[in-house]
C-alpha cells in the first residue's frame, strides 16, 4: 500500500472518537431494539441485523460530505443512522407507517432518504453497484466533486453486476467508493464456497482499481481508509474499493437457525466486535471515563426511545393512497 | 419554412433526427450503449452522432448490459436525462434486474422521493432470419410491469416525435422499435416535432370490425384492411402506440361502434398482450360484441431461420383478413 496523493487524515479528537463510538452504539443499540420490536410483531417481513459491523459504516461515512450519495443493501441500517437517517423515520420505516423515511413502503431492507442523498436499501444483491455507477456518472458529467459510495456485501462479487460495474467505473474513471463488507457469508454459504479467489480486494485490482483490505473491526482503521479512498477520488483519480473484512453477529435474517457456522466462530469474533474494542481501546487511552459512557448510552437510550415513540405514535398510509406515486403525478396538460 | 413542407425521410432517420434534437435541446441528455459511437449503432441509427456531439454524450458501453442500463437509471436519479440503447429486447434480458427490480419500483418504493427519467431504447420483432435469439417480441412481458412506460412506435411521425416526449416524462419510458421499420420510407412534415404517447390512434377509419394492433404488424394490418375492403368489409385500424398504460378508451370506443375486435400482435398468443387488449374489451364492451374477440399472433415457437417457416409464425396480411371475415362471417 502507498501512500494516497489525497491523504485526508481523521483528526482523532477526543470529541471526535466520541462521535465515532457514539454512533456505532446508536446502531448497536437501534438494532437490539429492532430484534426485541420483531418478537413482538411490531416489525415484519425480512430483518437484517448489521451487529457486529458497525465499524465499517460509521468508518466509511465519516469521509463523505452531505453532498455525497451513498447506495447501500438490505442491510442498511447501520449506514443510514451513520448516513444521518433520524433515528425516528428509520424505526416508523420498520414499523411501515407512513411517517417513516420511505412511506413506510419499503420497510427494513428499503430504506431511501432523498435529503441525505441516501439511495437504498436495494436487496438485489449486486443490484445496487450499477446505481452507484450511475449516480457517479451523473456527477462526473455535471462536473461535480462528488463521491458516491457503494456498500455491498462479499456475496455480491460473485454476481456479474459486481464485476460489470467495477469495469465500466474504472474505464470511464467514475467517482465510486466500493466498499465491500466482507462478513464472511453469503446468508449461509462461507466465502471458500462461494469463492474461487477469496481474496477480494484482488478482484477490484484486476480492473486497475486502486484497492486494499482493511480490518472492518476497526473504526479509526476504516475511517482513515476511507479518507484516502475518498481523497484519491475527489482528486480525479477514479474509483477506489475497500474491503472492510468483518462479521456478521446475529443471524443473516429473523429466519435463520445458524446451522452453517459454529457458536466458538461467532465468539470469537464477539470478543474483538467493534464496539467493545473501541471503547476499551478509548478507555485505556484515557478518552473514554465511567462517565462518558454512561452519558453516552443514556443518550442514545433516550434517541431510541424517541424513535419507538415515533413509529408508534405513526399512522398507516390509507389504502385511497396505495397507488400513488407508481408514477409521477402530472398536472394535466 | 413553408406550411405543408415535407422531407423524404426513414424511420431510422427520423429516431436519428428524434436523438439529435433532445441533445441539442436538453444538455443533460446523452446516448449510451453498445456500438452507438464508432460504429454507427448496431442499426445505424447513432451513424454521425459521435463525431456531432463527441465522446462524452455518444458513449460507447462494454458489452454490460445490467450495468449500463442499471447506470442509465443511476444517472438519471443523478440528474441526467440518459437515453440508453440496448441492441435487442433479447439482449435486454441481461438488464431485466435493472429494469424491473430497480427502474420500476424506486419511485413507489422509495414513497415518492425518488424519479427516474430514464429512457431506454430496443428493437424488438422478427422477419430479419435471424433466428431465436434476436427476434422475439417481447414488449408484452415490461407491459406488464407497473411503474414503466412501454412505446412502439410503428410511423415516420412517432419515430420522430415520440422520444423528446419520452425524455420529459419524468418516469422511465421503453421505447421498443420494430427491426423491419427502420428502412421505412415516406414522406414527414419539415417541421415535425414530439407527439404525445397516451393515446393510442386510429390509422384507418372503418365501422364493421377493429383491428387493433401495434408496431411492425401495423402494416400488415393496414395491408388487410385494405384487402377486406375490396370485399366490402370496412375495418378500423388503431395503432396501439402506447403498451403501457393501454388507451383502453380508444379501444372500447371502436370496438363498441364495430362490434367485433381482431388483435394482431406479433408476441406469442398466451399470456401475452393480446390476451390482455382481449380481457379488457370482455370487461368493458361485452355486451356490445356481435362475435367472439379474435387474435392473430406469433405461432408458439422459438422463431426458427428459415424464411418460409420464419414466415410461417409470424403474423402475415392473409391470416389477419381470414381472421377479420371469420368474425364478421360469424355473425350468423
Amino acid at each position: 500500500m502507498t501512500a494516497p496523493a489525497h491523504g485526508d487524515k481523521p483528526h482523532l479528537t477526543r470529541e471526535h472518537l466520541l462521535l465515532l463510538l457514539r454512533q456505532m452504539l446508536l446502531i448497536r443499540r437501534f438494532e437490539e431494539k429492532c430484534a426485541e420490536m420483531y418478537q413482538a410483531q411490531k416489525i415484519k417481513g425480512f430483518l437484517h441485523l448489521y451487529i457486529g459491523e458497525e465499524a465499517v459504516a460509521v468508518g466509511c461515512m465519516q469521509a463523505l460530505t452531505p453532498d455525497d450519495a451513498v447506495v447501500a443493501t438490505y442491510r442498511e441500517h447501520g449506514q443510514a443512522l451513520a448516513r444521518g437517517v433520524p433515528a425516528t423515520t428509520l424505526m416508523a420505516e420498520m414499523y411501515g407507517k407512513q411517517e417513516g423515511c420511505s412511506r413506510g413502503r419499503g420497510g427494513s431492507m428499503h430504506v431511501f432518504d432523498a435529503a441525505k442523498r441516501f439511495y437504498g436499501g436495494n436487496a438485489i444483491v449486486g443490484g445496487g453497484l450499477p446505481l452507484a455507477v450511475g449516480l457517479a456518472l451523473a456527477d462526473k458529467m455535471q462536473n461535480r466533486a462528488r463521491v458516491t459510495a457503494c456498500f455491498f456485501g462479499e456475496g455480491a462479487v460473485a454476481e456479474g453486476e459486481f464485476h460489470e460495474s467495477l469495469n465500466l467505473a474504472a474505464l470511464w474513471k467514475l467517482p465510486v467508493l466500493f466498499v465491500c463488507e466482507n462478513n464472511l457469508y453469503a446468508m449461509g454459504t462461507a466465502l471458500t464456497l462461494t469463492e474461487s479467489e477469496t481474496d477480494i480486494h484482488a478482484k477490484a485490482a484486476s480492473y486497475r482499481i486502486p484497492s486494499r483490505a482493511v480490518d472492518g473491526m476497526d473504526v479509526v482503521a476504516v475511517e482513515a481508509a476511507a479518507r484516502e479512498a475518498a481523497g484519491a477520488i475527489r482528486g480525479g483519480e477514479g474509483p477506489q474499493f475497500l474491503e472492510c473484512r468483518t462479521y456478521r453477529f446475529r443471524a443473516h435474517s429473523m429466519f435463520d437457525a445458524q446451522l452453517y457456522r459454529d457458536k466458538a466462530e461467532i465468539e470469537q469474533w464477539i470478543r474483538k466486535g467493534p464496539v467493545v474494542r473501541f471503547e476499551t481501546w478509548l478507555r485505556e487511552v484515557g478518552v473514554l471515563h465511567d462517565a462518558d459512557a454512561k452519558r453516552i448510552e443514556a443518550e442514545v437510550e433516550s434517541e431510541i426511545d424517541a424513535a419507538v415513540a415515533f413509529a408508534e405514535a405513526g399512522t398507516w398510509e390509507p389504502v385511497e393512497d396505495l397507488t400513488r406515486d407508481i408514477y409521477t403525478p402530472r398536472a394535466a396538460r | 419554412m413553408n406550411a405543408g413542407a415535407t422531407v423524404r425521410t426513414t424511420y431510422r432517420e427520423a429516431m436519428r433526427e428524434a436523438i439529435r434534437d433532445a441533445m441539442t435541446r436538453d444538455p443533460r441528455v446523452f446516448l449510451m450503449g453498445e456500438d452507438v459511437g464508432h460504429y454507427g449503432g448496431c442499426f445505424a441509427v447513432s451513424m454521425g452522432l459521435l463525431k456531432e456531439f463527441g465522446p462524452d454524450r455518444i458513449r460507447d458501453t462494454p458489452l454490460s448490459e445490467a450495468a449500463f442500463v442499471g447506470a442509465g437509471i443511476g444517472a438519471a436519479m443523478g440528474g441526467m436525462r440518459p437515453i440508453v440503447e440496448v441492441m435487442t429486447v433479447n439482449f435486454s434480458l441481461l438488464a431485466l434486474d435493472q429494469i424491473v427490480n430497480n427502474a420500476a419500483t424506486l419511485r413507489h418504493m422509495s414513497g415518492g422521493q425518488l424519479s427516474v427519467p430514464v429512457v431506454i431504447r430496443m428493437t424488438t420483432g422478427g422477419g430479419k432470419q435471424v433466428a431465436a435469439q434476436h427476434s422475439h417480441s417481447l414488449e408484452g412481458w415490461y407491459a406488464h410491469i407497473p411503474g414503466i412506460k412501454v412505446l412502439a412506435p410503428a410511423t415516420l411521425e412517432d419515430a420522430r416525435g415520440m422520444l423528446w416526449t419520452a425524455i420529459e416524462d419524468p418516469d422511465p419510458v421503453i421505447i421498443f422499435e420494430h427491426t423491419l421499420l427502420y428502412n421505412m420510407e415516406g414522406d414527414l412534415a419539415a417541421d415535425a416535432g414530439p407527439v404525445a404517447i397516451d393515446r393510442a390512434a386510429i390509422r384507418r377509419p372503418g365501422r364493421d370490425v377493429s383491428l387493433i394492433t401495434y408496431g411492425g404488424s401495423l402494416y400488415k394490418t393496414l395491408d388487410a384492411a385494405t384487402a377486406l375492403a375490396a370485399d366490402g368489409i370496412e375495418a378500423e385500424v388503431i395503432d396501439l402506440r402506447t403498451l403501457r398504460p393501454l388507451d383502453e378508451a380508444t379501444i372500447l370506443e371502436s370496438v363498441t361502434r364495430t362490434r367485433r375486435a381482431v388483435i394482431v400482435d406479433e408476441g406469442w398468443r398466451s399470456v401475452g398482450l393480446s390476451a390482455e387488449i382481449s380481457a379488457r374489451i370482455m370487461e368493458g364492451a361485452f355486451y356490445e360484441l356481435d362475435a367472439p374477440v379474435a387474435r392473430v399472433c406469433t405461432v408458439e415457437v422459438p422463431l426458427p431461420y428459415p424464411k418460409h417457416l420464419e414466415d410461417a409464425a409470424l403474423p402475415q396480411t392473409d391470416g389477419i383478413v381470414r381472421a377479420a371475415r371469420h368474425v364478421v362471417g360469424g355473425n350468423g
